[in-house]
């Protein structure tokens, strides 16, 4: 099995709730991505035949979603948003800040495979800027120190 | 997570139950929840619907469509299904209101679906939250797996008879998926590009079928205008405007955040007396009234206006979707414009060619400009692609991009003269905020 019996358990249940087997497709794609880190080939040829689709109609919908992706990230994916209410805050600082400490650029992993970085888009944090989403969690009103112990924090968890 | 805030010209209805830990189902319950929508299970639909017109409430997510009259376009009969969906996929640039109520108040949305059920005859409510929010995807979960273990959903609500299932579906990352037509792609589990319209999805939506598509903040709103009655939440706001709205302020502002004002409240108050005014001794330079896609206002202009629909309406403006982000005296509005336009262009989807080729264009340009190797002619130049934009895509990412850009060349042209022939840009070394204020 490409995921766990779990997950393809869940997307079995969720799949009942839509009159077409391809609609829990998205969150089907992310979930699973969640789980091993990306989109490999045999998790899209998986997926491929539980909506009936051709792969080639899943790797079309894999390419227009931001999050998606077929190739790992680090483990700590740092998102940091630079639009326009980060942006009047200090948010591409923060961004600067982090290339430097991690040594990476956009969309740059580090050799140890545990950080990537990524500029974004408009993470809905705006009342809150600058913010920097690491995997799904928010981290805000930073300031470039409390971003270097954002990062220090994800290094020592195990 | 999210700080709240508050002030004491709050109005607080959609808002009231932020902090109390309403995302418990009987804790909501304590706090009249699920009260509106017993009500409305004793009530005509058309009852309903001629409530919600009666409250003046209209389309919280940006367009304002009074939401009464959205309901009423969709048919009685229909062969196929109706549906209704939720467009919880907030990614307008300077929008963070839905996340406050989707996170504190979780089952105040369900229940505007299920009174929407009702009045329009579906069956079945999709809650679409944007990838990002996971964490308040896994609240949803909970919510509506505790709605069906007190048998508030499912084939017999409320012990009515009658039917209705909540479902929720998430995003993967698209700001073009919160337009209606793409947001209906995109549950449909394809690539979330707009549909030509007509038909609008009130008559032809989902799989099909007639679809109401409201945003998380108008169903929020709903319970509470059945409970104090449309009229009551009408007068909170201004004639057609009715009741309060979650405004985030953003940028450079003293006191960041979420509040829930009233409709046709001044600008120039929620600036400076909400707002706190603007950090660092500085002066406001620019507002956006209402996410980065609304037309960009002057100091001037700000100090004038009143954040209903229709005092934007009647400049041929718009209100927009509550985000509201200044700008101080040392922002670049070139680089502004710029900004504004790198996120444009990389969220087209690119199904429309003057989008598509008009962004990226847009953006080479500003980006020289920037630069200081921008052109004269570049200036008018901006302006030509940006209205060549305007009203020619299948859906309004063309207008939102053009709308700012045509604002910033026509009100700060001065800006870009001042990047000419080779100059820096005069504003770089206090273009940001290197200090940040203290958030009260």
């Amino acid at each position: 099995m490409v995921i766990t019996d779990k997950l393809d358990k869940f997307f079995d249940a969720k799949m009942q709730e839509y009159p077409t087997r391809r609609s829990f497709l998205v969150p089907m794609l992310l979930y699973t991505q969640d789980e091993l880190g990306c989109l490999t080939d045999e998790a899209i040829a998986h997926i491929a035949r539980k909506t009936e689709l051709t792969e080639l109609e899943v790797r079309n919908v894999i390419s227009y979603y931001s999050l998606l992706r077929t190739k790992p990230l680090g483990k700590y994916h740092v998102q940091v948003c630079t639009n326009i209410s980060c942006m009047l805050r200090g948010g591409e600082e923060i961004f600067e800040h982090c290339k430097k400490s991690l040594g990476i650029g956009h969309k740059g992993k580090t050799p140890d495979g545990l950080f990537s970085l990524e500029e974004v888009e408009c993470i809905g944090a705006c009342s809150w800027a600058p913010a920097v989403q690491v995997n799904y969690d928010f981290h805000e009103n930073l300031t470039t120190k409390g971003m270097d112990e954002v990062l220090a924090r994800y290094k020592r968890l195990p | 997570m999210a700080d709240l805030v508050s002030h004491s010209d709050e109005i607080r209805v959609v808002s009231q139950r932020f902090g109390k830990g309403a995302q418990d189902i009987d804790r909501y319950l304590e706090l009249d929840g699920y009260k509106a929508v017993r009500k409305a299970l004793e009530m005509k639909p058309d009852d309903i619907i001629n409530e919600v017109k009666a409250s003046n409430l209209r389309g919280r997510g940006g367009a304002g469509f009074p939401t009464g009259m959205k309901w009423s376009f969709v048919p009685k009969e229909s062969a196929k299904p109706k549906y209704i969906l939720v467009n919880g996929d907030e990614s307008e640039p300077g929008t963070c209101k839905d996340r406050l109520i989707l996170e504190h108040d979780p089952h105040s949305v369900i229940e505007g679906v299920m009174i929407a059920g009702l009045a329009v005859g579906a069956k079945v409510g999709y809650i679409y939250i944007r990838g990002e929010y996971r964490y308040l995807v896994d609240i949803m979960r909970k919510a509506i797996d505790e709605v069906y273990a007190k048998g508030f959903a499912g084939k017999n609500i409320f012990g009515s008879g009658q039917e209705f299932d909540v479902r929720w579906h998430t995003g993967a990352g698209a700001y073009e998926v919160g337009e209606e037509s793409a947001l209906m792609e995109s549950l449909e589990g394809k690539r979330g590009i707009p549909r030509i319209r007509p038909p609008f999805p009130a008559v032809v939506g989902l799989w099909g079928g007639p679809t109401v598509i409201n945003n998380v903040e108008t169903l929020a709103s709903v319970p509470h205008i059945l409970l104090m009655g449309g009229q009551k939440f009408a007068d909170l706001g201004t004639p057609k405007n009715g009741g309060t709205r979650l405004f985030c302020l953003s940028g450079h502002i003293n006191k960041p955040g979420v509040y829930e004002l009233p409709l046709g409240y001044p600008l120039k108050k929620m600036i400076y007396n909400v707002g706190g005014g603007i950090p660092n001794g500085r002066k406001l330079k620019a507002v956006v009234p209402g996410g980065s896609s609304t037309f960009v206002l002057t100091a001037d202009e700000a100090d004038q206006m009143n954040m209903d629909f229709d005092s934007f309406g009647k400049r041929g403006e718009f209100l927009g979707s509550g985000g509201v982000v200044m700008l101080d005296d040392q922002t670049c509005m070139v680089k502004f414009a710029l900004r504004v336009m790198q996120f444009y262009q990389h969220e087209s989807c690119g199904w429309c060619i003057p989008c598509r080729e008009g962004t990226d264009w847009l953006k080479k340009t500003l980006t020289r400009f920037h630069a200081g190797a921008g052109l004269k002619k570049d200036i008018d130049n901006i302006k030509y692609l940006a209205q060549n934009m305007l009203g020619r895509t299948f859906c309004p990412l063309g207008d939102a991009a053009a709308i700012p850009t045509m604002s910033i060349v026509d009100k700060w042209r001065n800006e870009f003269e001042a990047h000419l022939e080779g100059k820096p840009c005069p504003f770089d070394v206090n273009a940001r905020v290197t200090v940040l204020p203290v958030i009260a």
